[in-house]
């Protein structure tokens, strides 16, 4: 991606819109990557309260797996995990 | 145009033109000898005179952040200071200036500790010269007054975005008592007019962000912004005070000359010392020696094509520093204005003298004995010291 030069971002640093934070990948910071084994998850959502970057995904109440868009890997999900069904594997 | 004469220091004119603007916020701290800055503007807004919002925090560096938060919430943001006020402030001073918000600051130049002092030199100010603010020299409490309220349209105009000092010298111009002709409060108002900011911190509608981390990837780019901020400042001021003087009939410009048209040897100097300095000037020339003066008035940006332009027919000039840059290569001044002549295909001998560090008295004799000097180089061509220290016991 083509990174914008001086005389098109706004001044200051300013960031002129919410939300920003989506486009800002940070996958790549992960030195290890949570794994989940859905046939053991109780679907708690432990996990999704505790994630400090909104990355695990749940739909209907159910735990789905994670946005390794921006998972960095804390391994706090794994720590966290009352049955422990996630695991941290290194990343490859 | 209707213009009241009254009899106030240096410090109650620039109390008074910001009882004229009216700022939204003043986030300030007292400290000599900017206090009764800080006191009169206070005494406005407890008697109802201004609607402003004054922060009474428990710091510089509290002031300088309240200003921050408040001018980036899209309040007209005023505050002031001197000496170690401006050091207590400085990560904020730098931030004002890089996250470009248009705080109006008039600062009262004190000799910064240690050992304490509170008496007038420029070493607060010098400091923070590379800090991104606009910095304006005056010589009296009416260039204070007027400048103070000019500040309000270089900061804010929409090319520049950019923090200004104002700075007068302590005790000798913020205590003094002078005529100053003020203006109609109305006049002061319609030119200001409102401040109106694009981003405000405060618009739920269209939610942004001041200040978040910015790395390899953006800061250089912010960083050629800010110093386009500048470049912009030093095209745009002159400009700026063509048409304060138009509206105020004043006579404002980036910097003073005297009797320099034809002078052979010259002092450049800030401030209020020119004033003294003017005189001498005067009384050489009475005996015929061609003596003048340069006043830089625009010190953030510097003016120096102009400056070199001014000075380039002088045969010698001294540059009269009230602070000392410890790069044992002379005061800040000095430098600036050396460089400026270095593309100059003919320019003058320039050399160095510190004076007045901590308050110490400058007087007509010392300033004679510098043109003494000036014109002995001149006859000679040849420097026995660059950097001298005037009024210095030996």
């Amino acid at each position: 991606m083509k990174q914008k030069g001086w005389k098109e971002v706004p001044i200051g640093g300013l960031i002129d819109k919410g939300g920003s934070a989506m486009e800002y990948k940070t996958g790549g910071w992960r030195t290890f990557k949570p794994a989940v084994d859905k046939t053991k998850c109780i679907n708690c959502l432990q996990c999704w309260i505790h994630c400090p970057d909104s990355a695990i995904q749940v739909k209907d109440g159910k735990m789905e797996g994670f946005d390794y868009d921006h998972c960095k890997g804390c391994g706090i999900c794994a720590a966290i995990c009352p049955v422990k069904c996630i695991k941290m594997e290194k990343e490859k | 145009m209707k213009k009241n004469t009254v009899a106030i220091t240096g410090n109650q004119a620039v109390a008074e033109a910001m009882r004229q603007i009216e700022p939204d916020v003043v986030a300030a701290y007292p400290i000599t000898p900017q206090t009764d800055i800080v006191m009169n503007f206070s005494q406005f807004v407890a008697d109802g005179k201004v609607s402003t919002e004054m922060i009474n925090v428990e710091s510089e560096h509290s002031a300088m952040s309240a200003c921050v938060g408040s001018a980036a919430s899209g309040a007209r943001t005023m505050t002031a200071t001197s000496a170690n006020g401006l050091a207590l402030m400085w990560e904020i001073v730098y931030i004002a200036a890089s996250l470009r918000l248009p705080i109006v600051m008039p600062v009262v130049n004190r000799a910064l500790s240690g050992p304490i002092n509170i008496h007038c030199d420029h070493s607060d100010t010098m400091g923070a010269r590379d800090s991104g603010w606009i910095q304006i020299f005056c010589e009296n409490a009416q260039e204070a007054y007027e400048r103070t309220i000019m500040a309000i349209r270089i900061a804010e105009h929409k090319d520049i975005m950019l923090p200004v000092m104002i700075n007068q010298d302590g005790f000798i111009t913020s205590h003094s008592v002078e005529a100053v002709q003020i203006f109609e409060d109305k006049k002061v108002k319609d030119y200001v007019g409102e401040y109106k900011l694009d981003h405000s911190l405060l618009n739920l509608d269209k939610p942004v962000t001041y200040g978040p981390l910015d790395l390899q990837d953006f800061y250089f780019e912010h960083k050629r912004q800010q110093a386009e901020g500048m470049a912009n400042a030093l095209k745009l001021i002159p400009d700026i005070m063509a048409d304060f003087n138009k509206e105020f009939e004043s006579n404002h410009d980036i910097l003073e000359t005297y009797k320099l048209d034809d002078a052979e040897v010259a002092v450049v100097v800030l401030s209020s010392t020119a004033g003294t300095a003017k005189t001498v000037v005067d009384d050489l020339r009475s005996k015929g020696i061609k003596a003048g003066l340069l006043r830089p008035i625009l010190f953030r940006p510097f003016p120096t094509e102009r400056i070199a332009k001014e000075l380039a027919h002088v045969k010698v000039i001294g540059v009269m520093d009230r602070s000392e840059s410890f790069s044992a290569m002379g005061g800040p001044l000095f430098n600036e204005v050396r460089s400026a002549l270095y593309d100059s295909a003919e320019k003058p001998i320039a050399v160095n003298y510190i004076f007045g560090l901590g308050g110490r008295d400058i007087f007509p004799e010392d300033i004679k004995k510098i043109f003494d000097e000036l014109l002995a180089i001149n006859k000679t061509k040849k420097v026995a010291s660059r950097i001298s220290y005037v009024g210095v016991r030996e």
